[in-house]
């Protein structure tokens, strides 16, 4: 039953020596091992047990922090010492890192114990997960469906508890999409709130990173450790961190909520919008106010999107060249065929269309029309929120048109594309972002987005707690858990 | 056919921070391969650069130098091209907005007059590593501790119009970097690298030719000889009716000649755009008034100061100043009391020859200026003759003692008591009766013969003013 | 604007991919099908809009010249595909 617990649960449970983290620890490695939804690319069974180990130690001591031996799993896009680290690609899957990303060290510095790598979309390019070299991962709660991308693995393993939480990252929405499509809670914070220092790139200005968790009080309590200014990241903000469990409590009464009438258009599945309107309810009931607004540009998010982060990538990724770490190819006959074939063999196809399409946005005679230009409408974007923004506190909607799709169905980059139209915004724009259970659609999750101003991630948190308090679609575990 | 030569020249040239421009790893020079390559500058998955500040007010300490606009806002742009001692595929450089804007410098010209070389810009970026090509047969060995080095490039406009004035301004450039503390100017150890931009177009068109890039040069000797090759090759092509092709060629200083690069240029688009890892580079006044409040006096202000304060000529004013090593030199003897002139010829002459002969420069010398300002008073005040100075200065090189000790130990003072003087001349005109005649028959060159008999007999201690008067008034 | 098969082999060079003859043309199309998705950037009116290239409006911070980094070239080239005499190594290239 440990299994079911919150990362607040279990931290008092901890605390009350109802079990040990070495007892945590086990109890999540054999379930793990027994799962069959592939959400871990590396289990670290041998390191975790060391970590638990000495968290007890802490314990016994009297020297735990609210997290000391909390068993979580870690995005594989993560650089852990002496761990694999392959971003679910074939090109980094002899990567041992011979380093620490700072939210790697923050978190053992607050003796969590790393369960594992989480399964991933390669290289973070991807909303369905289905483009991992370690093969798709499955929704917990129906396997034949995709848990979503590119933090797939992060969020099935929550999901399907068998983690209490999981890191992730969010380029273009790759921690609410997945969390959203697994019914659980995921918050993707202001750029610059954690540090992107050894979390491999994928598109630097839109990166961030952030936990997927049952509850928003769990997310909170992860929040205050990972989040933090970092000085080797020079896009790191140097900024007091609040402490994000301190007004969970507060009320929303007055709390004004902005729906973009945008997000409600065609595309969006009725069921997922009927779900999606009656959570509105909930926060009406609760006190809040709730107006229409318009993000106008924010149907210009996907091409928007889709040269920024592939021009990025085409140049984040030229380090992957079989040179210094990462996968070689056999016996290359010169330098050009060792490139070639070592980048070829490597990438897989998502991941090479978006460095071509990046390279050529970014060529001589076409960087106006598509990069510079992308860069102008990426303002246009992010000033509608900054409009809006002035009328209401949060601004809510889908995270994704519909619910979790089956493996398999999208054969096609553009329509997987499209599937993001409702997250892509707000990295274009840095702002921070959650998606939390609202409810079922055809017996799938479906995830409210909340939005927020920038450095409003206590307010998101605030907000979701309540919604929280008064249901239960965070509660709510696939069968057989 | 009257050709007309057009150059321009980008100058990289290595700051001598401690650390690297995106890294804390140390930039010294020789050190053990990759000891001295960090993750950051290996380009690890996940590492993120953050700008070292000093590079930054070194760039500036150049701008103000020469007179450049100094960017309030300079953006960091990413040129992506692959090659293995480029660790990230690309080399993060500035692009369209460079810390440094246009400025200007004055040169020296061969026929010594004075031309402003304009300075388009200069920008910050980070160098690559080395490819060593020898240490195997079938590899080529890659070593990144150079790689993260900050450089900054300097572009000049195309204002020179011969491969002298083009090694006029790079040595300008390669002093003023020295003089204002950015640059060791070890061209040896790629310090400071020079590439040079080279065309030619029919003398007074107003068009420019197509330029040929030289790389790979790494003294001024071969800057001079790689552009007149280059001169030579362009004009033989557009005399036979050619056309020259832009392209890189390698400068060969074995062979004595330039070979193109073309292939290595196929195809290349280096996709430049803002790096997204750093943000906009912010100059403030108080740190710009900072930099320029701790600049110290120029070349040029210094060479003015010489001609002002010392009554230096003009070229001297010029040839002490062009090193700041020496001006500090010249300077520190006169502060020792030394004589401007006869210390500026002292230094010009026997000071600057004895250390080209032994391949060593001013700050390596053996002999403080305040030693050698000692000797050049004993010349000023008759102790020695100017002869015998050179022998002690010699003697001082070895590191025996001052000049006054191996004055005196040797017993090299001048000889002034005019009735010694005199004794020896009587003797030495009555030992060469027929010089004497023939002098005295008009051949009066022979006055150098006496002269040299009485330097001999007197091993050179004798007053050589009194020695020429003397005999005047003996052999009338 | 469509990319023309030549084209496509070329931007493969420029990011170092191989494209076997055989995979050209649906490569071609895959892509041309992405661009279609952008057709309508060209439409909307940016005319005095500054670039973004960067979420939030700040400068670079700078760092004090402090060597902070010590030798970690044996860890390093551990995971080097191949190395040699402390370098890494790759085959000749030529100049
Ligand atoms: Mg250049
Ligand atoms: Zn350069």
């Amino acid at each position: 039953m440990m299994h079911k617990l919150t990362v607040a649960e279990l931290s008092k449970g901890l605390k009350n020596k109802e079990f040990s983290s070495v007892e945590l620890t086990e109890h999540f490695l054999s379930r793990i091992n027994q799962s069959d939804l592939n959400a871990f690319i590396t289990v670290t069974d041998d390191l975790a047990l060391d970590q638990a180990r000495a968290a007890d130690e802490k314990i016994a001591n009297g020297n735990a922090g609210i997290l000391t031996g909390i068993p979580y799993a870690h995005k594989d896009i993560f650089c852990t010492t002496g761990v694999k680290t392959s971003a679910g690609s074939k090109i980094l899957d002899p990567f041992i890192s011979p380093y620490d990303a700072t939210v790697s060290h923050k978190l053992n510095s607050a003796d969590m114990v790393m369960l594992g790598k989480a399964n991933m979309d390669e290289l973070a390019m991807g909303s369905s997960n289905e483009k991992s070299y370690y093969g798709p991962v499955k929704n917990p709660w129906n396997k034949n469906k995709v848990p979503g991308g590119s933090s797939g693995g992060s969020a099935a393993a929550v999901a399907g508890r068998l983690s209490p939480f999981a890191t992730g990252t969010d380029t273009g929405g790759s921690i609410r999409q997945p969390a959203s499509l697994c019914g659980i809670t995921g918050i993707k914070p202001t750029y610059g709130r954690v540090s992107r220092y050894g979390m491999i790139a994928y598109a630097s200005s839109l990166d961030q990173a952030g936990p997927l968790t049952q509850t928003a009080e769990d997310a909170a309590l992860v929040m205050n450790v990972m989040a933090g200014f970092d000085d080797k990241d020079s896009t790191s903000v140097d900024r007091a961190v609040p402490d994000y469990t301190k007004n969970l409590g507060n009320s929303i009464e007055g709390l004004k909520i902005g729906l973009p009438k945008e997000f409600f258009s065609e595309g969006l599945d009725s069921g997922v919008a009927e779900t999606i309107m009656a959570a509105v309810k909930e926060f009406e009931a609760m006190g809040a106010s709730v107006q229409e607004i318009s993000l106008p540009n924010s149907a210009h998010a996907i091409p928007t999107y889709y040269i920024v982060a592939p021009c990025e990538c085409s140049s984040n990724l030229s380090r992957l060249d079989g040179v210094r770490y990462g996968y070689r190819c056999e016996d290359p006959k010169d330098l050009e065929d060792l490139y070639l074939r070592s980048r070829s063999e490597g990438f897989g196809a998502e991941v090479k269309r978006r460095i071509m399409i990046g390279a050529y946005a970014l060529s001589a005679g076409y960087y106006d029309a598509y990069y510079l230009k992308a860069q102008k409408v990426r303002h246009l974007i992010s000033e509608d929120f900054k409009k809006a923004f002035q009328d209401v506190d949060v601004i809510m909607g889908p995270v994704s048109p519909t619910t979790a799709f089956d493996l398999g169905s999208f054969t096609d980059s553009v329509s997987m594309y499209l599937a993001d139209i409702y997250t892509l915004s707000l990295n274009l724009a840095g702002l921070p972002g959650m998606s939390i259970p609202a409810g079922f659609s055809n017996n799938m999750p479906v995830g409210l987005q909340l939005i927020g101003n920038y450095w409003s991630e206590e307010l998101l948190l605030n907000a979701a707690h309540q919604f929280q308090a008064q249901t239960d679609w965070h509660a709510q575990m696939p069968e057989g858990v | 056919m009257e050709w007309e030569t057009v150059i321009g020249l980008e100058i990289h040239s290595q700051l001598k921070t401690k650390s690297k421009i995106f890294s804390g790893a140390s930039t010294a020079f020789g050190a053990v391969p990759n000891s001295q390559a960090c993750a950051v500058d290996l380009g690890l998955p996940g590492v993120l650069p953050v700008l070292n500040k000093e590079a930054v007010v070194m760039a500036i300490r150049f701008g103000l130098a020469v007179g450049a606009k100094v960017n309030k806002r300079s953006i960091f742009d990413r040129k992506n091209y692959f090659y293995p001692d480029l660790p990230k595929g690309y080399q993060i450089s500035q692009f369209e907005l460079p810390v440094v804007g246009e400025g200007e410098i004055e040169i020296t010209t061969e026929d010594g007059k004075a031309k402003i070389v304009g300075i388009t810009r200069a920008h910050l970026e980070e160098d690559a590593g080395k490819s060593i090509h020898d240490l195997y047969d079938d590899y080529t060995a890659i070593d990144l501790n150079r790689a993260g080095t900050p450089l900054l490039e300097i572009v000049s406009d195309p204002d020179m119009s011969s491969a002298k004035e083009a090694v006029a301004y790079a040595k300008k450039i390669h002093a003023l970097v020295q003089y204002i503390g950015i640059c060791d100017g070890n061209m040896q150890e790629g310090s400071f690298r020079c590439d040079a931009n080279v065309s030619i177009r029919k003398k007074g068109a107003e068009k420019l030719g197509t330029r040929a890039e030289l790389k790979n040069i790494n003294s001024f000797k071969f800057l001079e000889k790689a552009i007149n090759l280059e001169v030579e090759r362009q004009q033989d092509i557009l005399e036979e009716g050619g056309s020259v092709v832009q392209e890189t060629r390698l400068y060969d200083s074995v062979k004595n000649e330039t070979r193109s690069m073309r292939s290595k240029e196929e195809a290349n688009d280096y996709r430049y755009f803002p790096d997204p890892d750093l943000l906009p580079v912010e100059v403030d006044d108080e740190l710009l008034e900072q930099i320029r409040s701790n600049l110290p006096e120029l070349p040029t202000e210094k060479k003015q100061r010489f001609v002002s304060e010392f009554g230096l000529s003009d070229y001297d004013a010029e040839v002490l100043t062009s090193q700041k090593a020496v001006a500090d030199y010249f300077e520190a003897m006169l502060d020792a009391g030394a004589d401007s002139k006869l210390s500026a010829n002292w230094v010009m002459g026997e000071l600057s020859a004895v250390l080209n002969k032994n391949q060593t420069d001013i700050e390596n010398c053996p002999v403080s200026a305040q030693a050698f300002a000692e000797l050049v008073m004993r010349i000023e005040d008759d102790t020695i003759s100017g002869k015998i100075a050179k022998d002690v200065f010699k003697a001082m090189w070895q590191g025996e003692s001052s000049a006054d000790e191996i004055i005196d130990s040797k017993g090299l003072k001048q000889m002034t008591d005019s009735g010694a003087i005199e004794g020896i001349i009587d003797e030495i005109i009555a030992n060469n009766a027929p010089q004497v005649e023939q002098y005295k028959d008009g051949n009066t060159k022979l006055l150098g013969f006496f002269v040299g008999q009485v330097m001999k007999a007197t091993q050179g201690k004798a007053n050589p003013k009194q020695v020429n008067q003397l005999l005047n008034e003996k052999l009338s | 604007m469509s990319l023309s098969e030549q084209q496509v082999k070329e931007i493969a060079y420029l990011a170092r991919l191989s494209i076997d003859d055989g995979e050209v043309e649906q490569t071609t199309a895959e892509l041309n099908n992405i661009l279609g998705l952008m057709a309508d950037l060209a439409k909307i009116d940016t005319q005095g809009v500054s670039p973004m290239a960067h979420p939030l409006n700040m400068s670079q911070r700078l760092r004090e010249d402090e060597v902070s980094e010590t030798d970690q070239s044996e860890a390093f080239q551990k995971i080097a595909p191949q190395t040699g005499q402390s370098h890494f190594l790759v085959p000749t290239v030529i100049e």
